[in-house]
């Protein structure tokens, strides 16, 4: 019986190597899952999960959630925009008005880089990121590397491409650990001045070039200009970004080779990639969604089944 | 711990033969059966009966999947690991056919329980009837009994029933850890 060396998901930092492929194994499982005519189980049925949103999102919530109902948990959900932190109130406060109602795991999302480590060290719950910050956001980089580990079999050598603002990315910084703990070679193209500072201390190459990235690469991730997390300005217009690193289909058909194209979402089509390429044959966007859920699930079960059960009597 | 060696691989295979026979009996031409094999130990008695169905009855097709009920089952987070799943291969639904679950060992019945629920995922089935080699009997801890039985024994809790299916047929065996 193999299970997580870990009680939280703060990162793919803290990752192990067996502790990936046991996310991997279970959430081809729970692929097939969600694909049943009936796609619910029992699992987590005595279990209840908060998901705290200090920051917005679409996607990212609305995949734990169904991934929360597809495992039969109860769920509430919590947004800072229409809560008390607007009167006030503390991070810690907050979430432990919330524990005092029995919730057993919290998924949580905070513009602070590291407070899902500051909330678990104050809270007995079970904590994932579901992104803080600039730091890490675990979920998408394990549901993207899943996405190609199914058309790969492995990642071991395969030459995987990182596009956009690598700077602000959490998905970037978390592609980059599991990539590398996967066996993966890694590039990254961008502006020099969205490349991080120690970037080569992640095994990553910049490669400026565009064109010579694409044609070295088996598979692709565009990330977006976060121009939201952004106090000056990296490059000049979006129309320049696009020209020199917004994959196109002059772009995409120049390096003659079949490669997977990836995207976290959401995407601003027309600045880091074009609608053509977004709905091409090589995009596997829409395969990330559906994977978002299966890895989701088999995350938030292999961290429920270490919570201790306990039935008062 | 002493063996004792319940099944050897004459009687194994005599006793596929029965079951087969059983099945036939019972379901015809398999029009609206379907054989579910059950993971994980399950998987390898269901492929020794589907070879017997190709070896001595060719002529008769049939329908069948693989099923994982671990996301179904009662001890989650009540034993000390990590439940983990295999793999469920069912690419049709089980809308009004007549199921024949497979199983090596029917022990305490829950798993038997829990394979009951998760075939309800694929539609709901006609009937479901339950086939085992080995039925250990009185060890039941819910009303579920056996269908079809290979044989059935006498244990006491702690005792293993293991059962070996080998690369060479010939070693096949069902023996007692007490």
């Amino acid at each position: 019986m193999r299970e997580l060396s870990v009680d939280h998901l703060h990162g793919v930092k803290y990752l192990k190597k067996t502790d990936v492929d046991l996310i991997f194994d279970t959430a081809l499982n729970f692929k097939e899952v969600i694909n049943r005519p009936i796609k619910k189980v029992p699992t987590l049925r005595d279990i209840t999960i908060a998901n705290l949103f200090f920051e917005n999102s679409t996607r990212t919530k609305i995949s734990f959630e169904l991934a929360q109902k597809r495992l039969g948990a109860d769920v509430i959900n919590f947004s800072s925009s229409s809560s008390s932190v607007n009167k006030g109130e503390s991070l810690i406060d907050t979430v432990n008005n919330i524990l005092a109602m029995k919730v057993d795991m919290i998924v949580l999302r905070h513009p602070n880089p590291g407070s899902s480590i500051l909330l678990s060290k104050h809270t007995e719950s079970c904590i994932i990121n579901a992104g803080d910050g600039t730091h890490e956001h675990p979920t998408q980089a394990l549901l993207d590397s899943f996405s190609l580990f199914e058309k790969f079999g492995s990642l071991k050598g395969k030459n995987i491409l990182i596009v956009g603002d690598i700077l602000h990315s959490r998905v970037a910084l978390s592609n980059l650990y599991l990539l590398n703990l996967l066996g993966a070679n890694i590039k990254i193209s961008c502006p020099f001045s969205l490349v991080p500072k120690d970037i080569e201390k992640l095994n990553a190459s910049v490669e400026p070039d565009i064109y010579k990235a694409l044609r070295w690469c088996d598979a692709v991730n565009v990330l977006r200009v976060q121009r939201e997390r952004m106090i000056k300005s990296y490059f000049p217009n979006n129309r320049e970004y696009s020209m020199l690193f917004g994959l196109d289909v002059k772009k995409i058909s120049s390096i003659k080779k079949d490669i997977l194209i990836l995207h976290p979402g959401p995407i601003n089509r027309g600045v880091e990639i074009t609608s053509d390429i977004v709905e091409s044959n090589n995009s596997i966007i829409l395969e990330q969604v559906e994977n978002g859920v299966a890895i989701r699930m088999a995350i938030m079960y292999l961290l429920a089944s270490k919570l201790n059960f306990s039935i008062n009597e | 711990m002493p063996k004792k060696i319940l099944l050897d691989s004459k009687k194994i295979n005599l006793i596929l033969s029965r079951l087969v026979y059983e099945l036939i009996e019972n379901h015809k031409d398999f029009q609206d059966t379907v054989l579910i094999g059950l993971q994980p130990r399950g998987i390898y008695l269901f492929n020794e009966i589907l070879k017997v169905f190709k070896a001595h009855h060719p002529n008769i097709k049939i329908k069948s999947g693989i099923l994982d009920f671990t996301f179904f089952r009662d001890d989650f987070r009540r034993s000390e690991k990590t439940l983990s799943a295999n793999s469920t291969k069912i690419n049709f639904t089980v809308e009004n056919k007549r199921i024949v679950f497979i199983d090596d060992v029917l022990f305490t019945g829950r798993s038997i329980k829990a394979a009951m629920s998760a075939i309800d995922s694929y539609g709901r089935p006609k009937s479901i009837e339950l086939l085992v080699l080995i039925d250990r009997r009185f060890k039941r801890e819910i009303p579920i009994e056996a269908n079809y039985y290979g044989t059935k024994i006498d244990t006491f809790k702690g005792d293993k029933v293991k059962v070996v299916w080998d690369d060479k047929p010939i070693n096949n065996k069902v023996f007692i850890e007490s």
